[in-house]
């Protein structure tokens, strides 16, 4: 039961974030779900650990928020058909959005950081 | 259904997606140069556990949580399956007890809590006369009929109503213009404004017009149901004649099918005043029933008021004569359901009880399987399902048993109130017994209700940690602290279980015992071989006491020569067939009364001289009449020894006089005979006899024959020597005496059958329950019983151990029971007749079988208990 709650913490930790870092990823091309985990993974030298429980929900909401489409393509490597996400117009917009919000954010946390470090 | 298949596309498509990730993972595993086995775990290993990703992405879905309820629901009916008996068991107890509960509210809400169906029923009110006496009230005639001069000068002088109608019953005979079939039917005199006033239009014509509401009026209103019986629903009806009592009626109109106020007996509709211009004038002759409407905005305490103050005017003003000084009221639905709302309301509690002990029954049932499923919960528990999914899915299972005996109670309901409408006579016609939503309403609550109280006790307790934990730390232990709970739990369940039970088991004793009592009581005549039959001599064809006279005595001499014939006879009523009429006297030798002091009054009979020794009613003393008693002269009476006792109870009263205010003449006491009931189960009254011959024409008679063999094959013959004698005479209520005491018996034989019906379902509830528990407990002590026997106890000391586990409860129970019997009995003292609420010897008898009952049910695991092998005890553990 107690491993259970960990997980929603985090998940609802990562949301956010979670949410921006697939849409950069599909901007640029379509992807597959395997990929975008393998993308971000690899982009962040292993730092974040992809959880797949919070990968395929993300990827469901996304699509139920009209951001992404899906498709089931034949991947061009492997011969057979993998369900590709591909960004929409409207995706776009958010991605930009959550972008500024999101270095609006880090520029804050980093303000206050700084200071309180100068001061100490 | 499409979006059950669009939801069924998404999971596949959910799926195939997990799925061909996955198998990509493996793929990139098996790239690495990972051996193909090792493959397959370290992408498992990478990606998570897929099932968990599916619920979490499923989870995004807003259907999600009724996906979830469907799958707790294919569960639900997955282990409901798994486990047959139980399920048929417990959906059938439902069943029984919802079908009853429902039955008995569809009854309930048709009687006393749906309107009425007249115009504005909440103003409608009937309004009474009321004597102060309380002798009197305590016989029951709190609610007299009204004096149709009261009810006039109600009419005029008060202002608090917006109209009074009025109407009593009024038997004729039913003739046709060429020679129909004669017929005795109930008819109404009802004042022309009783239609327009309760808000019925004729069907067919029109209802009385106020010119038509007048002493010898000659129109008729035909209800519905003898429109179509007698008249084939031919309209033209209308406008005909038909014959009362030999005199022509003119039809102008017919009621709704819907409208059978007072009640379904009532045929047809003569106008008020029709009795005659004389009988309205009294203020003593109580046969009429007010039917009143209130004023808007006006409380009916004050209209009353206004009506009570003019009442007890009449009453200075005929200080001498029977009128009442005061009025009493109730609301017109009250009136109608006057005889059935107590039995109602007892045998909604007695099923409210059984329907209690049914949900407890099922709820212990569920706590016994839920101890069986404990590894089953902590296996799921410790898989991640949270303790409300768990409840949910176990209240998913109570409300799935409850909603399966629900669906087949109702339906069982509808075959059950027709019965039981079928049966209980007192029930008020005029208001149609049918369930209606506001009953499915109910009937559904009572499914949820019941779910909820039999699931949820249950399933708390089966899920709380320490019960989890103790499974899951189960090792080897004699009696789990987890499961010492359950069997508290259950333990408490059963005591409560008993306890309803033994307040059923009271109530139904105590009824019983007063129904064998009434069962018994002697009416004071002979009952075996005796027929009785009633007609009415038209005072139009038998116009003297002559004709009258003729017509009697020819038809007795007649049927005494029949073959099988004992005895025949000729009386106003029968013994135990009803208060019929009284008469109010006075006793010429004795000193005057004094001034407002009301008269004493007596039943009224008549007797030919064969009455009393054809009945086998004992004579004191004194004589019979004689075929010399007639015509007035000499003017004799017989009285009952009530009356003696009453009013004589010092001297000898052969030769004294009673002064009849009835025919305001004095009558010599030539004869004393022993009492009869005029209905069983109400005490004595005194009871005046007049000769049958006396020249009086008292409209009904009673004529009653003993015969030697079966009374009933006498009938047809004796019928058709009436019509023989005169081929315009009906003939009705041809009853056996057996009968009429039965047909006055027969609510209470109804609702003493249910409430004892209902507590014998309880009791066997109740033992099934304890024989449960403590099976269970037993399997479950079986290692500890094992140790025991192992360590020398004896076999009769593990029984004992055993019975008192189980008797515990139930003496705890029984206890509970009692105490809550002596409150709960006071609902039904009333009911009683001849039994006190305490009765010892019902408490006694009940408290024994309850005792008897549930030793039986622990013997059996006790016996049991005593059987286990020590060795093979231990090794099960």
């Amino acid at each position: 039961m107690s491993s259970m709650c960990k997980t929603q913490e985090r998940a609802a930790l990562l949301q956010g974030t979670l949410d921006m870092l697939i849409l950069r990823t599909l901007l640029y091309g379509p992807a597959h779900g395997h990929q975008i985990g393998k993308h971000i993974q690899r982009t962040t030298n292993d730092f974040l650990q992809m959880q797949h429980g919070s990968l395929y929900p993300a990827l469901q909401r996304l699509e139920q928020k009209g951001w992404v489409i899906s498709k089931w393509e034949v991947a061009p490597d492997r011969n057979r058909e993998f369900k590709y996400y591909r960004l929409t117009a409207q995706g776009k917009k958010q991605l930009v959005l959550e972008q500024s919000k999101w270095k609006r954010m880090v520029e804050a946390v980093a303000r206050v950081l700084s200071t309180a470090a100068g001061e100490s | 259904m499409e979006w059950w298949w669009q939801l069924r596309k998404r999971d596949a498509d959910m799926e195939r997606e997990l799925q061909s990730d996955l198998d990509l993972e493996e793929e990139e595993q098996r790239e690495h140069g990972v051996s193909p086995e090792e493959a397959r775990y370290a992408a498992l290993r990478a990606f998570g556990n897929p099932t968990l990703i599916s619920e979490q992405t499923r989870a995004v879905w807003t259907w999600n949580g009724f996906e979830n309820f469907l799958r707790d629901v294919r569960i639900s009916i997955r282990t409901l399956f798994r486990s047959p008996g139980f399920s048929v068991l417990a959906v059938l107890v439902m069943a029984l007890c919802i079908g009853a509960a429902t039955s008995l509210f569809t009854v309930m809400r048709s009687v006393l809590l749906r309107p009425l169906p007249f115009r504005d029923p909440d103003r409608l009110v009937m309004i009474y006369d009321h004597f102060r006496d309380p002798e009197h009230n305590d016989q029951g005639f709190n609610y007299n009929p009204v004096a149709p001069a009261d009810y006039l000068d109600w009419r005029a002088q008060t202002h608090g109503f917006e109209d009074m109608a009025a109407w009593y019953y009024w038997p004729p005979n039913l003739t046709g213009e060429h020679g129909e079939l004669p017929e005795m039917v109930q008819a109404g005199g009802g004042s022309w404004n009783l239609f327009p006033l309760l808000g019925v239009n004729a069907a067919i014509g029109r209802t009385f017009t106020e010119s038509e509401d007048r002493p010898g009026a000659n129109v008729a209103l035909l209800t519905w149901s003898l429109f179509q019986r007698r008249f084939g629903g031919d309209s033209s009806i209308v406008g005909r004649q038909i014959h009362l009592n030999g005199k022509p009626y003119t039809v102008v109109g017919v009621l709704p099918k819907w409208f059978t106020y007072p009640d379904a007996e009532v045929q047809l509709w003569v106008p008020y005043a029709h009795i005659g211009a004389e009988v309205l004038t009294h203020h003593e002759y109580h046969f009429s029933r007010v039917v009143a409407r209130l004023r808007a905005n006006v409380s009916l305490a004050s209209a009353l008021s206004q009506v009570e103050a003019l009442q007890y005017q009449l009453h200075m003003q005929n200080l001498h004569a029977p009128v009442a000084e005061d009025v009493a009221a109730r609301s017109l639905i009250e009136d109608l359901a006057r005889d059935v709302k107590k039995p109602l309301i007892i045998l909604l509690c007695a099923v409210g009880c059984m329907l209690l002990i049914g949900c407890l029954n099922v709820a212990n049932l569920m706590v016994a399987r839920s101890a069986a499923r404990q590894k089953e919960i902590a296996i799921c528990s410790a898989l991640g399902a949270r303790r409300i999914t768990l409840i949910r899915i176990q209240l998913i299972e109570s409300l799935l048993i409850s909603m399966a005996g629900g669906i087949a109670g109702v339906v069982l309901s509808l075959a059950a109130t027709n019965w039981l409408v079928g049966l209980w006579k007192d029930l008020p016609t005029a208001l149609n017994i049918h369930p209606d939503g506001v009953v499915l309403a109910v009937a559904c609550a009572l499914v949820f209700g019941a779910a909820l109280l039999a699931g949820l006790l249950p399933a708390i307790s089966s899920t709380s940690k320490s019960a989890i934990a103790e499974t899951s730390s189960r090792t080897y232990c004699l009696t789990a602290p987890g499961s010492r709970a359950r069997t508290a739990l259950r333990k408490t369940l059963l005591t409560v279980e008993i306890a309803t039970t033994v307040v059923l088991l009271i109530a139904a004793g105590l009824l019983l015992k007063s129904f064998w009592r009434l069962h018994t009581t002697d009416v004071g005549c002979v009952t075996d071989n005796v027929l009785t039959m009633r007609y009415s001599l038209p005072g139009k064809k038998y116009d003297s006491p002559a004709k009258a006279n003729a017509f009697n005595e020819t038809l007795l001499e007649r049927v005494r020569a029949m073959p099988g014939v004992r005895a025949a006879a000729l009386g106003t009523i029968a013994p135990g067939a009803g208060y019929g009429v009284d008469d109010l006297f006075t006793i010429p030798e004795h000193p005057r009364m004094a001034a407002g002091a009301p008269p004493p009054e007596a039943l009224f009979r008549t007797a030919d001289p064969g009455y009393f020794s054809a009945l086998q009613i004992p004579l004191l003393s004194g004589r019979f009449f004689t075929t010399a008693d007639r015509n007035g002269r000499p003017k004799t009476v017989i009285i009952s020894d009530q009356l003696r006792r009453q009013y004589f109870p010092e001297e000898n009263p052969l030769g004294q006089h009673i002064h009849s205010m009835r025919s305001n003449a004095d009558y010599e006491i030539v004869g004393i005979v022993a009492d009869t009931r005029y209905q069983v189960g109400l005490p004595d009254m005194a009871t005046t006899y007049f000769p049958v011959l006396g020249g009086e024409n008292s409209t009904g008679l009673t004529f009653v024959v003993r015969t030697a063999g079966d009374p009933l094959s006498i009938s047809i013959p004796v019928q058709k020597l009436v019509a023989e004698l005169d081929p315009q005479l009906p003939v009705s209520h041809v009853l056996t005496m057996q009968q009429i005491i039965e047909q006055s018996l027969g609510n209470a034989s109804l609702s003493t059958s249910l409430v004892l019906g209902f507590a014998v379902m309880s009791l066997i509830l109740a033992s099934v329950g304890l024989y449960g528990v403590l099976s269970y407990l037993t399997i479950q002590r079986t290692g500890e019983i094992g140790v025991r026997m192992a360590l020398g106890a004896q076999r009769g000391e593990v029984v004992r151990l055993v019975l008192v586990n189980g008797l515990r409860p139930a003496f705890y129970g029984l206890v509970l029971g009692l105490a809550a019997s002596v409150g709960a009995v006071r609902l039904i003292q009333s009911m009683l007749y001849g039994t006190s609420p305490l009765d010892p010897a019902v408490f006694a008898c009940v408290a024994a079988s309850l005792l008897i009952v549930a030793a039986l049910a622990c013997l059996v695991p006790a016996w049991r208990a005593s059987r286990i092998d020590p060795m093979q005890a231990l090794r099960t553990e």
